[in-house]
């Protein structure tokens, strides 16, 4: 054993950023060309040229997203237990959603039929819409503090309802992330297309950026008033996961503490601004790859920004401050931490290198005539 | 005190969704692994239409993949989103599997499943038979760690309560891994996975042969179909589930339970071959019984003893008082008194908190718990035993009659005159069986494990969400309404390719093409 507990922590609070940052620049571009579908799309080929251009990975980059909560529930099995039962029925609408990318993807095309792919093509915007906006609803919730607290035994009891969840501040958090998926999508889709998708995809990419800064400014400029949350007592940070032994204040503008503190971390958002302008100056002179690079940028610094503002936080409780969940006390054990920490240390690079891999093989423009071309063998 | 409401709510919400996810997944890990066998031959060989084979079983696997992705989702989420004291208590040690399951196998069936169905043309044939045989291997380690995880709710080694953290903790890993509950569940598991897809092969085969259409393709198919499910349904029955139930004391209630074994007799124990089990009275009713099977079966032995229920119920009354006892040391401690000898005397009988806390069914108050309060967390600390003795019947009849199938099936495969129609008939209308097996398997183990939702540990009650039962009631119509919704347009895909055979591969060479081409 070669970790402290309190590094360990540490080492599995940036584990479990890495596999959302990991999410939000995969799974987000397929997010992001499902709500675009059936604007960018104007015929059947087109759709089918669009979901063909993340057909064979978009599979893969979904497995991000149940990682990051099997992540959760192995390294922070409270707050798994937590956030999951009390943003009930957000995760309930996302997950009815998210049932129809699936069979989205691999049923619509198997029918000729206009109407069955029409109501697929439906399904499918559904299945990249609502995810995209909870993503954001939930982080937002997580920096308004949730209304829960532990009773006798350590039980979870919730006093919220789906409406609390649906907050002003929320609500922009959902559109964030929401414009931040659909610029990335439209990068990936001006990468894999041409002609005319390719064309709608560039506008609706500088667009799209635009708007996610924009919004990020607006966040940040609430954040300077909205109640944050701190620790007042002392942090013992070595110790047993037990949330109930400590005292937190909560008062407006706390979530800047950190930046405080440690300005430096203030080049972090001003990342997420000076990437957003790069990333639609390389959409507007036409090179996708490089955009691309600098909208996974740009949302990679949008998360770290609002991880940067919650640390050491993970789930403040706005009724019983104290319940608040910190990354020093709602740890799974020293043991556990320690094996899972070499488990991900030894699969984690595997699964890039062949994610890359598959992602080379599948390198190039898919265009109408390929469609065409192979009409039964793909989406 | 949670409401007895809100917990049937989610535990049906959690069987519905279980088992219908329970639907796809035996068909994936069976067909991923038939479908690496047909690749292989068409690599070794070089024959096209071993290829044809695999691309259009494929196509099928595709359509049932899809669900099994989709329903596995809410198995990943529901454990923090229904049973939050759950994934509080033992997410420690529960979580880890799951997340390795993750990590090392849904990852790499996910990424690889699309160049499996994209890739035909990207890769080089010895690329792509790799590509096929890593989707059967994420499949089945998938099934491995999610058994591990099981497994422990069933026999829960290798990990100890921690009443600073008031939940349970790793203490071996190993111990975790190498569980002879998950071990065994695992082969069980995956060999009925492996039947489930043989029987699927073979039925449709048969379909194709009793229409006389493309009968090359269909043949190989049965052939394939007939053999390794003859080999996989073996497997599942000699290395039955039950072989497990040694390890733990809720293994062994279930064992009784299923076998309604009321009393314990000299060994080795007679099978109650059919009988109507009552249990106010504690006896069979009617039974049959046939001499010394169930001793061997479930003990390996002719001396050990199967252990009944009424000395279970007695050893459980014995530790639920000291459970008691243990919750009352625990809410010192919890108050923070930190005294030695109080620490020394919680370990040594910490082991029992589990069944202190079945009381809370019945009193907020533990420590104060009446005769009567005690006598019936007692009766209730054993399952129902009439629905695991017929559940557990019905699996082990389909079984063996998915032995015969395969064996005539076997011997028609390779003896030509031994083709009769009514053969292919047989493996067609026996199609429904696996799916009849795995569910009530799955029924059995689940059911068999009550009251508990960790053996010993944490009773099923306890484990649930603080939800209100409207919001489950919401949750569990919202669920019922999709998956119906989803089965219906599965299995009218399905049934529209099974019909069309392989001529939707546009090989110019089967049935319906044929027709079309005027030949």
């Amino acid at each position: 054993m070669i970790f402290d507990y309190d590094t360990l922590r540490i080492i599995w609070w940036a584990f479990l950023g890495l596999l959302i940052i990991g999410f939000a620049i995969t799974g987000g571009y397929d997010l992001g060309v499902g709500v675009l579908l059936p604007f960018l799309g104007k015929t059947d080929e087109e759709r089918r040229v669009i979901l063909n251009a993340v057909g064979p990975t978009w599979e893969g980059n979904q497995v991000w997203f149940v990682m990051a909560g099997g992540a959760l529930f192995a390294a922070w099995p409270t707050v798994y237990a937590v956030s999951f039962s009390s943003m009930y029925f957000a995760l309930l609408l996302t997950l009815f959603a998210l049932f129809l990318r699936p069979l989205g993807f691999d049923y619509r095309s198997k029918m000729p039929d206009q109407k069955w792919r029409g109501n697929w093509d439906k399904a499918l915007f559904v299945g990249g819409f609502v995810p995209a906006l909870v993503f954001g609803i939930a982080f937002g919730n997580l920096l308004k503090g949730i209304p829960f607290q532990f009773e006798s035994d350590m039980r979870i009891v919730y006093f919220g309802n789906l409406l609390g969840l649906l907050n002003p501040f929320a609500l922009l958090a959902g559109l964030i992330s929401m414009s931040m998926f659909i610029m990335h999508g439209a990068v990936y889709l001006q990468i894999k297309t041409v002609a005319s998708v390719a064309r709608r995809a560039r506008k609706t990419a500088i667009a799209f950026t635009l708007v996610t800064i924009i919004l990020f400014a607006l966040a940040g400029w609430w954040i300077t008033f909205l109640d944050g949350y701190h620790i007042t007592s002392a942090i013992s940070s070595n110790l047993a996961s037990n949330p109930l032994a400590k005292f937190v204040k909560r008062g407006p503008g706390l979530w800047l503490d950190n930046y405080g503190h440690i300005p430096q971390l203030w080049a972090i958002p001003a990342t997420a601004f000076i990437s957003a302008l790069c990333t639609m100056i390389m959409s507007r002179l036409n090179r996708p790859g490089s955009a691309f690079i600098f909208s996974c940028v740009t949302i990679a610094s949008i998360i770290l920004t609002a991880g940067g503002s919650l640390f050491p936080f993970i789930i403040p409780s706005s009724i019983s401050l104290s319940s608040s969940l910190t990354i020093w006390d709602s740890s799974s054990s020293l043991v556990t931490l320690n094996l899972m920490f070499w488990v991900t240390v030894i699969f984690l690079p595997l699964i890039m290198i062949y994610t890359s891999w598959v992602f080379r093989v599948f390198r190039g423009k898919v265009t109408v005539e390929h469609i065409r071309k192979n009409s039964h063998k793909l989406y | 005190m949670i409401s007895d409401t809100v917990v049937e709510l989610s535990r049906w919400q959690f069987a519905v969704t279980a088992l219908y996810h329970f639907l796809f997944v035996p068909l994936t890990i069976g067909l991923s692994v038939l479908l690496a066998i047909m690749e292989s031959t068409y690599v070794m060989t070089g024959r096209e239409i071993y290829k044809d084979m695999t691309q259009f079983w494929g196509k099928l696997f595709g359509i049932n993949f899809a669900l099994g992705v989709t329903t596995g989702l809410t198995m990943e989420f529901q454990f923090g989103m229904n049973w939050s004291y759950f994934s509080h208590y033992v997410g420690d040690v529960f979580g880890a599997p799951l997340a390795i399951e993750g990590l090392m196998a849904f990852f790499m069936e996910s990424t690889f499943v699309g160049l499996f169905f994209f890739g035909w043309d990207r890769l080089t044939r010895g690329q792509h038979l790799i590509i096929t045989w890593l989707v059967a291997l994420g499949s089945n380690l998938s099934a491995l760690w999610i058994l591990v995880a099981n497994g422990w709710m069933q026999n829960p080694v290798g990990a100890e309560f921690n009443y600073e953290t008031m939940r349970m903790e790793v203490t071996s890993f190993g111990a975790l891994i190498f569980n002879p509950a998950a071990q065994v569940k695992f082969v069980h598991t995956v060999a009925a996975g492996y039947t489930t897809a043989s029987s699927f092969v073979l039925a449709i085969s048969a379909y194709y042969m009793l229409k006389g259409r493309d009968s090359a393709f269909s043949q190989r198919s049965y052939t394939i179909a007939a053999g390794f499910g003859l080999a996989a349904v073996l497997s599942v029955i000699v290395l039955g589930d039950e072989s497990g139930y040694t390890d733990g004391e809720v293994q062994k209630a279930k064992l009784a339970a299923i076998e309604a074994e009321w009393h314990t007799d000299e060994p080795p124990a007679a099978f109650t071959v059919v009988g109507f089990p009552d249990q106010e009275a504690m006896v069979t009713h009617d039974a049959i019984k046939i001499p010394w099977v169930l001793g061997l079966i479930g003990t390996r032995s002719v001396d050990t003893p199967i252990i009944g229920l009424s000395e279970i119920l007695e050893n459980n009354r014995v530790r639920i008082r000291s459970g008691i006892k243990a919750y009352g040391l625990l809410q010192r401690l919890r108050e923070g008194d930190r005294d030695e000898r109080l620490i020394t005397e919680f370990e040594s009988i910490k082991k029992d908190l589990g069944y202190g806390l079945l009381l809370k069914r019945y009193t907020e108050n533990v420590v104060d718990a009446t005769d009567e309060q005690i006598d019936l967390a007692v009766k209730n600390s054993i399952p129902q035993v009439a629905p695991l003795f017929w559940t557990f019947r019905v699996m082990v009849a389909c079984g063996f009659i998915m032995l015969f199938v395969f064996i005539v099936a076997v011997i028609a495969s390779s003896i030509r005159k031994c083709r009769k129609n009514w053969v292919f008939r047989l493996s067609l209308y026996t199609l429904p069986l696996p799916w009849i097996a795995v569910e009530t398997g799955w029924f059995v183990a689940e059911f068999g494990r009550q009251p508990w939702a960790v053996a010993e540990v944490l009773p099923t009650f306890l484990s649930a969400s603080s939800l209100s039962e409207w919001d489950i009631i919401l949750s569990l119509s919202g669920y019922v309404f999709l998956y119906t919704v989803f089965l219906v347009i599965e299995v009218f895909l399905m049934m529209k390719y099974i019909r069309q055979g392989p001529s939707i591969l546009h090989k110019r060479r089967y049935h319906f093409e044929m027709d079309e081409r005027g030949g």
